[in-house]
């Protein structure tokens, strides 16, 4: 199976790279760009094929090791 | 003294901390590899020193963070033991839970190598005693992510309580803006946890020791941490 967890920054943290990056964007003359936000994704291959204890590990590896829940969310998506 | 210093793969500035504690104890600290399971028997302070542990990969200290050593510091930090985070040390420990915050982004995305200010805001903590409240000393910071930030609650905790020991500020000690230089939540450059006996602090006092390196500024936070040691022992 295969999983994404993507690792966001919370509502309120100020984001040095997202700022920059959106600079940068305004720069290039890319238009209709209001603001961005700089986030990691991280693709993972499950072993086993159990649903539930894929998202239960995905959970605990994002949790224990992938976000900073002091200052970022995560979401996790479990593809079958 | 007896300290110990950990090192992780990536750490660079763990020879720089062993030099200025032998320097100012006198005792050769001992030096712990981060697979290690415990520290040396009789370790009165733990140093967690600057570097670029696991190469900042993830997010800075993240990964050290959840290195083996790290739950036997936490244990002796629960003992009352004291830790001295500097500079990727500070992530670590922020990483660690063992502070409280995160260390982001500098402010303006700059890595920012050189001297800086900051002002004492006690001295009556085991990591402050060698200055004097409202002292101002000049040493470097070498970083691209020192930028403290907490949740405003946490923020407000922190200065409640008096955890904030060292600020940036300008050379007269004025905490300002233009002295702020990573953008750190109210000059933030060094805090301890809720039972005052871990460090964590960007800027890098090893490093302003001896004549030969220009200042000596830095000599205070080791010297007064023998002094505390030698008092309660």
């Amino acid at each position: 199976m295969k999983a994404r967890v993507t690792v966001t920054l919370k509502t309120g943290i100020l984001d040095p790279q997202g700022k920059a990056i959106e600079g940068a964007l305004k720069s290039l003359g890319v238009d209709g760009i209001a603001s961005v936000r700089q986030g990691k994704v991280f693709d993972i291959e499950i072993a086993g094929a159990d649903k539930a204890k894929a998202e239960a590990a995905l959970k605990d590896a994002a949790d224990k090791l992938l976000a900073n829940t002091v200052i970022e969310n995560y979401a996790i998506e479990v593809r079958g | 003294m007896k300290s110990a210093v950990l090192v992780f793969p990536g750490i660079n500035r763990e020879r720089d901390m062993a030099r200025a504690l032998k320097l100012i104890s006198g005792h050769e600290p001992a030096m712990v590899w981060h697979a290690e399971k415990s520290l040396p028997v009789g370790t009165d302070l733990v140093v967690v020193p600057g570097g670029f542990s696991y190469g900042d990969y993830l997010r800075c200290g993240a990964i050290a963070a959840r290195a083996p050593v790290m739950d036997a510091v936490r244990k002796f930090a629960d003992g009352g033991g004291l830790v001295l985070g500097v500079c990727n040390g500070f992530q670590i420990l922020c990483e660690s839970g063992l502070l409280p915050g995160v260390l982001m982004r500098n402010a303006r995305l700059k890595f920012i190598c050189h001297d800086v200010h900051l002002r004492v805001e006690r001295s009556d903590s085991p990591f402050t005693r060698g200055y004097n409240a409202g002292q101002v000393i000049r040493v470097p910071v070498a970083h691209g992510e020192g930028n403290y930030e907490a949740d405003a609650e946490t923020l407000q905790r922190l200065e409640g309580d008096g955890r904030v020991l060292y600020r940036y500020c300008s050379a007269d000690g004025i905490v300002d803006e233009q002295s702020n230089i990573n953008g750190a939540a109210a000059g933030i450059a060094g805090i301890v946890s809720d039972r005052g006996n871990v460090l964590g602090m960007m800027p890098h006092p090893e490093n302003h020791v001896e004549a030969i390196m220009g200042c000596t500024d830095g000599r205070g936070l080791f010297a007064g941490l023998v002094e505390h040691l030698g008092r309660a022992a």
